[in-house]
């Protein structure tokens, strides 16, 4: 087995945190960080980008160590890109100046800078912006102009932090194909923290989730948010997740509740999660009598408009299980009509077994 | 692409405006203090003999002072900015502990009346201060009482007015770019060059103003240091100065012009480039 082109090893000591994490990345392949906000995603990048000195851990870009215990070259001098939530094109050059920097930083003569700083922008569809300064400039244009810029120096390893979260809903998909053009398609390496699920499943070969200083899960984007083992992995991928112990026919969770659902190579009495997507949960004003198995009562948290249909948003009821906390039930806007649904409101949550599977937490 | 317009750029002169009112009592202190900037000037002008101006300014030691005045704030100023600009930076962005002892000692200049400022110079750099011995009996270079002595002694007072405003419009502009390059490729000093200076360009263009007009309207600790000899040391300041006590008139005419050009200082190197920049 050959070596990871990428290996890294963080660790960063603060008072109210740590972040101890080590992860691999091959060689052109874009690897997406997600996690809830103060995981330490951007202090990873931070420490990658050589902008922090870790308190410990060893980084290698293919053969070259760039952070061990006593050795830390310089970020100018470390190959790694960075593009982050703002732009921050600098505000006295023009686009043109803008791209040609880097290059320019390496010690490419002025016309070949600028020829490449034109491919470049060309490549980002704002080869008619060349001439204008920032200022003169749309939030979605300045994003695209500083994806030309950081792509320019031919970084080894590209940091995305967050590059989409700041533009309008307009501007961010054509940004999201932009990325997928130079980055993924071009097998240009990079790390990608997001928030979005669909970043990435259309950004990201595989996903690594981070959850106060650790990481939770990785492996293959599909796999990952196809079958979430941790709550974040879950709301990111849109799905609702129960933590607990395989039973023959469910889960127990941890205050006795019964979840049926279809085992999924788990073996009885290992940790596992009960998954299934808001969409099979259908929602009653009363104890419904009969059929489903999974019914449990929850206080209505949140009322949440998403395209056609509307999704609830649970928390728990005094005396009620505790772990119903933030499961989300879609519906549709006539059922919240009928239902008379207000946040506050008592409602029953009803899941069929045979949408529920329970599979291995780890 | 059509969602991608131009931000809107920013109104300057905005008569629709009417946002939260300004309380009107406001408007008494703000005129009194207008006033009393102002007014002095105006009784100047009214109490000049305008017949003989030409005269007064044209005069022999007038022109003499005049050059003087400025050829010596000239110098100071590019000292200042030479001196003070890496002083500013590095208070800004330096992150030596002991730097937060220096930043308070640095506008010591500022609040020091400019005699004391000029007797202290003297202490130092004179025939028996600490460093003027050496220059003294290893150089054989006397400083007090030269025009040296004289931009020594506008750098002294003037330094602080061009750090204070620098280090301050490095603070604004945070360090954040410079991290954009250094990820570029670009070494600390290429950054520094190409992408920090011409972020505080318009700091740095407000100090320098403010540095030469203080240089030009320095007086207590020039005729400490370095005396009122004419044409060696004697700048309009301390012209104006000496003639108070012979020739009022002239006196007065100095001083009207030592207004026209502190005003066509602030019109002609009122720093702009702040506009184009965000």
């Amino acid at each position: 087995m050959t070596d990871p082109w990428l290996s890294a090893r963080v660790l960063v000591r603060r008072p109210a945190f740590t972040l101890d994490v080590e992860f691999t990345a091959e060689h052109g392949e874009v690897v997406a960080v997600i996690g809830p906000n103060g995981a330490g995603k951007s202090t990873l990048l931070g420490v990658l980008a050589g902008l922090l000195v870790p308190d410990g851990g060893e980084i290698r870009l293919g053969d070259r160590v760039v952070t061990a215990p006593g050795l830390h070259v310089p970020p100018h001098r470390r190959g790694v890109g960075l593009l982050a939530q703002q732009a921050m094109l600098f505000p006295h050059l023009t686009a043109l100046a803008n791209v040609a920097f880097g290059p320019r930083a390496h010690g490419v003569p002025r016309a070949a800078a600028e020829a490449r700083a034109r491919e470049l922008l060309a490549a980002v569809d704002a080869a008619d912006l060349a001439h204008r300064r920032p200022a003169r400039m749309s939030g979605g244009q300045q994003q695209r102009v500083a994806l030309a810029r950081a792509l320019a120096p031919r970084p080894e390893l590209l940091l995305l932090d967050e590059p989409l979260a700041a533009l309008d809903v307009d501007a961010a998909p054509a940004m999201r194909s932009l990325l997928r053009r130079l980055v993924r398609a071009e097998r240009q390496t990079a790390l990608l923290v997001t928030h979005d699920a669909l970043d990435a499943l259309v950004l990201a070969d595989r996903v690594v989730v981070l959850t106060d200083g650790r990481i939770v899960e990785q492996g293959p984007t599909r796999e990952v948010l196809a079958r979430p083992r941790s709550a974040f992995t879950a709301r990111i991928a849109g799905l609702d997740l129960v933590p607990g112990v395989a039973l023959a026919d469910g889960l127990r969770t941890a205050d006795g509740t019964t979840v049926a659902g279809r085992l999924d190579g788990v073996a009885v009495g290992e940790p596992a999660v009960a998954v299934f997507p808001p969409a099979a949960v259908s929602v009653f004003a009363q104890e419904p009598k009969g059929s489903p198995r999974n019914v449990f009562p929850v206080r209505l948290a949140a009322i949440e408009p998403r395209g056609d249909v509307v999704r609830l948003r649970a928390s728990a009821v005094p005396g009620g299980p505790g772990w119903v906390d933030g499961l989300a039930a879609d519906v549709t806007p006539a059922a919240v009509a009928d239902l008379g649904l207000e946040p506050g409101m008592v409602l029953w949550f009803a899941v069929k077994a045979a949408e529920t599977a329970v599979y291995p937490a780890r | 692409m059509t969602t991608d317009r131009p931000a809107p750029r920013v109104r300057r002169s905005d008569d629709h405006a009417r946002g939260v009112a300004l309380p009107g009592l406001l408007w008494v202190p703000a005129a009194a203090a207008f006033a009393l900037i102002a007014l002095p000037v105006v009784g100047l002008v009214l109490r000049a003999d305008w017949a003989r101006l030409p005269d007064l300014l044209l005069s022999e030691s007038a022109l003499t002072a005049l050059r003087l005045s400025l050829e010596t704030a000239a110098i100071s100023t590019v000292l200042c900015i030479l001196l003070g600009g890496p002083l500013a930076a590095v208070l800004a962005r330096g992150r030596k502990r002991w730097l937060r002892w220096i930043r308070p000692l640095v506008l010591l200049p500022l609040v020091l009346p400019p005699v004391v400022g000029g007797l202290a110079l003297l202490f130092l750099l004179g025939r028996m201060g600490l460093l003027g011995r050496v220059l003294d009996t290893w150089f054989g270079i006397t400083v007090p009482f030269t025009t040296a002595a004289v931009v020594l002694a506008q750098t002294f007072v003037a330094l602080p007015f061009l750090v204070v405003s620098l280090e301050g419009a490095l603070r604004t502009a945070g360090d954040r770019y410079e991290a954009v390059a250094a990820t570029l490729g670009a070494s600390p000093w290429l950054a520094f060059r190409r992408v920090t200076v011409p972020l505080v360009l318009p700091g740095l263009a407000s100090g320098t103003v403010l540095a030469f007009a203080r240089c030009m309207g320095e007086f207590g600790a020039t005729i400490a240091f370095a005396g009122s000899l004419e044409g060696v040391t004697r700048t309009l300041p301390l012209l104006v100065y000496l003639e108070r006590e012979t020739d009022t008139d002239a006196a007065i005419a100095l001083s009207l012009l030592i207004v026209v050009v502190a005003v066509l200082v602030i019109a002609i190197a009122r720093p702009r480039g702040a506009d184009g920049l965000r």
